[in-house]
């Protein structure tokens, strides 16, 4: 095997091991369901297990005007900074420790079909 | 025939020593966390690294149980188990819509073993053997002179939102989280520091979220579940 050949296969296999090394991307729908539902409920309206004592109550991801007010960009914010970050509560925390940018990414698409809105409307 | 009456009894004998060395005898905890726990609680790590695996587990890890519970807590409630997760280990197995809110479906949850005083101190002896993330634990120093005063119930519910998810008194708070009431008396200071300060180094696919909560206030808010579970809760519940 030559020099190069050598160098190639031992790239190969540390491309190939890097997703596991790094954790796999989870799929959108399991990170809502995981992290999301406790609060914005089973059917993503708001209505979660958590949500008796809470003195702001979590968004309805239904909500087609609602939702329609924020931009991706903020939707991305919010999920990664928490609440806080763009001037809402701080019961809305940020999940920027477990789930990755392109996650969020997904997260924001997932809310975009939930709600089956644009920003703007 | 007398030899072969003693053959016999020779025989029994030894499938019966056989039989009881595979079993877990009464006050042998590392035989009975084996055969009785193992397949609801995970002896030896690593914590989930995928939601698949998460939504498999039906009870604590307990393979750093050494550094998270205090033994006594461990040895007392082994005996008397009362349900630490309102919803559950993992919560989305144990809801279901309700008429103004998602609620716990108690149908699907099952009660806890209850272990006799000897096999609870034997189990509570062999559980503060397993101390894996101990490096976790030996970073934090806890306070107690940190007094968290009026502030400690605003810290909780205001500042850091934590009873979103986690009881502070029996029915106020969230439910998918453990409750916190008793958590001082259930857990070492010093993994609640570490717990709070970075969750996901203890769990990563938790779905308790870092707050990037200051050490200053970490401080506080576990002064403060120590001194809320000082206070009677089964008289008040």
């Amino acid at each position: 095997m030559k020099p190069n050949s050598i160098v190639s296969f031992f790239l190969l296999i540390a491309l190939l091991s890097l997703p596991l090394a790094a954790g796999a991307k989870e799929l959108a729908k399991d990170n809502y369901k995981t992290y999301c539902i406790q609060c914005h409920g089973l059917q993503g309206t708001g209505m979660g297990l958590n949500i008796r004592d809470m003195s702001v109550q979590p968004r309805d991801h239904t909500d087609v005007k609602a939702m329609g007010t924020r931009n991706d960009a903020e939707l991305f914010k919010v999920i990664k900074e928490g609440g806080f970050a763009i001037s809402k509560s701080v019961l809305m925390p940020p999940w920027g420790d477990i789930l990755t940018d392109d996650e969020i990414n997904d997260l924001v698409i997932y809310l975009r079909d939930l709600c089956k809105c644009k920003y703007g409307g | 025939m007398n030899y072969r009456i003693f053959y016999i009894a020779l025989c029994t004998f030894a499938i019966g020593c056989a039989s009881l060395s595979a079993h877990a005898v009464a006050g042998d905890g590392v035989g009975i966390l084996s055969e009785r726990c193992a397949s609801c609680h995970d002896m030896k790590g690593p914590a989930p690294t995928t939601l698949a695996a998460l939504w498999q587990r039906k009870g604590p890890d307990l393979f750093y149980a050494g550094n998270k519970y205090r033994q006594a807590w461990v040895e007392a409630w082994l005996q008397n188990p009362k349900r630490i997760r309102p919803a559950g280990m993992f919560y989305i197995s144990h809801i279901k819509p309700g008429e103004k809110r998602d609620m716990v479906d108690a149908s699907t949850l099952s009660e806890h073993m209850k272990l006799n005083a000897a096999d609870a101190k034997a189990v509570a002896d062999a559980l503060a053997e397993m101390k894996e993330n101990s490096a976790l634990l030996k970073a934090e120093k806890h306070d107690p002179s940190m007094a968290p005063g009026p502030l400690g119930e605003m810290m909780f519910d205001k500042f850091f939102g934590c009873m979103a998810c986690h009881q502070i008194e029996p029915g106020f708070g969230g439910l998918s989280g453990p409750e916190v009431y008793t958590a001082g008396a259930r857990l070492k200071p010093e993994f609640m520091l570490s717990y709070i300060r970075n969750p996901q180094a203890w769990d990563p696919k938790t779905w308790m979220p870092n707050k990037h909560v200051p050490d200053v206030s970490i401080q506080k808010m576990v002064n403060y579940m120590i001194e809320l579970s000082k206070e009677d809760w089964d008289e008040a519940e």
